[in-house]
């Protein structure tokens, strides 16, 4: 019997990388030769995660493989949890990748819905962030990865800065796997700020003919808040962040939260709840927390990654955000994700549409976006044990062995801004799941997980609902006008406030007639920045030239 | 552009006219008046053509909780449901706080 070895994968990587050595000088490679790179280092069916996130794109390295000839490189199975420019797709077309594990693919979801359906890609999952991460480490362990850096040193030591992202969890997936880690590099110093990434992990170093692609995903402009989201973001504060007495919180990216984060100073502090409510937050830096920061509501935010023209502010505020020594942000897609599904007391997003039992999801017809950090964020670990008073008063009364909840608050106006009804008997993604043939129907939340809904009309309680019929009948009560809500009639939305299950502005002391954009601490763009004491650069594109 | 004319049997005359929201993209204005008639009339013009239906749910709901009697006006330009009743019931809070 021949003696088995044990070393094949680490081998095989020692052999590909000796194939490639007459093109290295050291880590590093030319720009140029980039494609024959990626020609020798990645093999037919090889499993290759390329970076990208919400933000920040390995756009170089995404173009370089779109460029390679698929007679050498093909049916890769491509691993990304964003799936957001072009090339990603691209390779799909021309063979060179043939399955795709995802989380996310917001811009690209109506491109990626008929590839699905045509039999142009074979998906895997569409994973929650954590999960795609965790897979990294079981059964999805890449041969290949393909990340980005701001800067590298000449022992390929990386500072990925504010923009750190998930380029930890994926580098250290291949580093200690035998697969091999490619980096593209904004810029090759003698010195990084600080190492984020040790060179030690690196295999591969190209540095890039432009800066990688990053967007300013999570800013908001306050001129587009409207007066039905104050309304919204009113109630939320008194009916839920008040009444759960809630300590740490993750918002999501849509306008009913930007607005509740300019309420804090105004209504808020009205209200008297200045430290007594969301010290501590684990969300992206958006412009529009920064009235509520400068004036003492929040004292911690960690985040998953950066965002565009925060970077001054956020070096001046280390009190308040994770900072390096150098002085910028350090952000953890991974630590975050953990974060906003196990540490927190209460996620806040908003929906597309919301079914009569209430799920939740973001996929509409024809339109596979995926669900993005939504659904960690918003599910309820059923391991936790937290002790705050939030996860507390979701206990029921009546079950000795009985725990608590995180609070799970979908926002939605009952109508779309198109004048869809957002409250509909049947998901579009059960539709989308057949079409696609997916294992899972993609709801985003489900409902067992949502704990509140708040519309215009008013607050559903929804765990204190004891049957599904009961939950359906709360929510039929603050759906308005949609087919779902015409279900409900005053004598059940009469029993429902009478038990507290349902709560209209006025129950919680919530004057409509207040709800105007005055009450925002900043109405515009400018006043943000008259906030940051002009530490705020916002991009060029929210900027007004009057 | 549409126009819409809707009528309710009402039992609550109103003392004083009432005048709120504007007419921008996505909102409305909505002018509540006092009348000696034994109903309601409600004259709606809007921007946004076929939601006849729509409208006589919102309406519908709004005299179900609130039975006002008075002629109505109301102004939209590409409201959703939401911002309608948001007007309306801000129209309701301004007279309980001229009484």
């Amino acid at each position: 019997m021949t003696k088995r070895s044990w070393t094949t994968n680490h081998d095989a990587k020692n052999s590909k990388l000796e194939n490639v050595a007459s093109m290295m000088d050291g880590k590093f490679v030319k720009t140029e030769n980039a494609k024959e790179l990626l020609e020798d280092l990645i093999a037919p069916g090889d499993k290759v995660v390329l970076e990208g996130d919400n933000q920040k794109q390995a756009s170089f390295l995404s173009k370089v493989l779109a460029s390679v000839d698929p007679g050498k490189v093909h049916d890769l199975h491509m691993i990304m949890s964003s799936v957001s420019r072009p090339e990603h797709l691209d390779i799909f077309e021309t063979g060179i990748a043939s399955k795709l594990d995802f989380s996310f693919a917001g811009p690209q979801s109506t491109r990626i819905s008929q590839m699905i359906a045509d039999g142009t890609m074979n998906v895997g999952d569409i994973h929650t962030y954590l999960e795609l991460y965790a897979r990294l480490y079981v059964d999805l362990i890449p041969n290949v990865v393909l990340v980005a850096a701001d800067k590298v040193d000449r022992d390929g030591n990386l500072y990925t800065g504010a923009n750190t992202e998930e380029t930890p969890v994926i580098v250290e997936s291949a580093a200690f796997k035998d697969g091999i880690v490619i980096v593209q590099a904004n810029e090759i110093v003698d010195e990084v700020p600080r190492v984020d990434i040790p060179g030690d992990w690196v295999d591969v170093v190209v540095q890039a003919d432009q800066p990688y692609q990053l967007e300013p995903l999570f800013t908001r402009d306050p001129q587009n808040i409207t007066e039905l989201q104050i309304l919204m973001g009113m109630m939320a504060i008194r009916g839920i962040y008040e009444k759960h007495n809630v300590q740490s919180v993750n918002h999501g990216v849509g306008f009913n939260t930007a607005a509740i984060e300019l309420l804090l100073p105004t209504y808020g502090e009205q209200l008297g709840l200045k430290g007594k409510i969301v010290p501590n937050w684990e969300v992206n830096p958006t412009p529009t927390l920064i009235p509520a920061i400068e004036s003492g509501w929040v004292k911690t935010i960690h985040s998953f990654g950066g965002e565009v023209g925060m970077e001054n502010y956020i070096a001046h505020r280390p009190d308040i955000f994770f900072v390096g020594k150098d002085g910028t942000m350090r952000s953890n897609r991974a630590f975050g994700q953990m974060a906003g599904q196990y540490a927190l007391d209460m996620f806040v997003g908003s929906t597309l549409q919301i079914d009569k039992y209430g799920n939740s999801s973001t996929v509409t017809n024809g339109r596979l976006s995926g669900l993005g950090g939504a659904p960690n964020m918003g599910s309820n670990p059923t391991g936790r044990r937290h002790s705050t008073p939030a996860w507390q008063s979701l206990r029921p009364d009546n079950d000795p062995l009985g725990k608590g909840q995180k609070l799970v608050v979908q926002m939605v106006e009952t109508f779309g801004s198109n004048k869809k009804p957002v409250f509909v008997d049947h998901l579009d993604a059960e539709e989308v799941r057949k079409e696609a043939k997916l294992a899972n129907v993609p709801i985003m939340i489900y409902s067992e997980d949502t704990t509140h809904i708040v519309t215009e009309e008013g607050i559903a309680y929804l765990y204190k609902t004891d049957s599904m019929a009961e939950r359906q009948i709360a929510i039929e009560a603050v759906a308005g006008v949609t087919p779902v809500g015409l279900r409900s009639n005053p004598k059940q939305l009469a029993d429902l406030r009478a038990r507290g299950i349902v709560a209209l502005p006025e129950d919680i002391g919530v004057h409509r007639s207040e709800a105007k954009r005055s009450l925002l601490a900043a109405q515009t763009m400018d006043d943000i920045v008259d906030w940051s004491d002009g530490l705020y650069n916002p991009p060029a594109k929210f900027r007004s030239w009057s | 552009m549409e126009k819409l004319h809707f009528s309710f049997d009402t039992k609550e005359p109103i003392q004083k006219p009432v005048h709120v929201g504007v007419v921008a993209s996505g909102d409305l204005e909505v002018i509540f008046r006092p009348t000696t008639d034994t109903k309601s009339d409600i004259n709606i013009v809007t921007g946004s053509d076929g939601f006849k239906e729509v409208w006589q749910n919102v309406l519908d709901r709004f005299f179900a909780r609130y039975p006002i009697q008075a002629n109505i006006e109301i102004n939209d330009f590409g409201s959703t449901p939401g911002v309608v009743n948001l007007r309306l019931t801000q129209a309701m809070e301004a007279l309980k706080d001229e009484k």
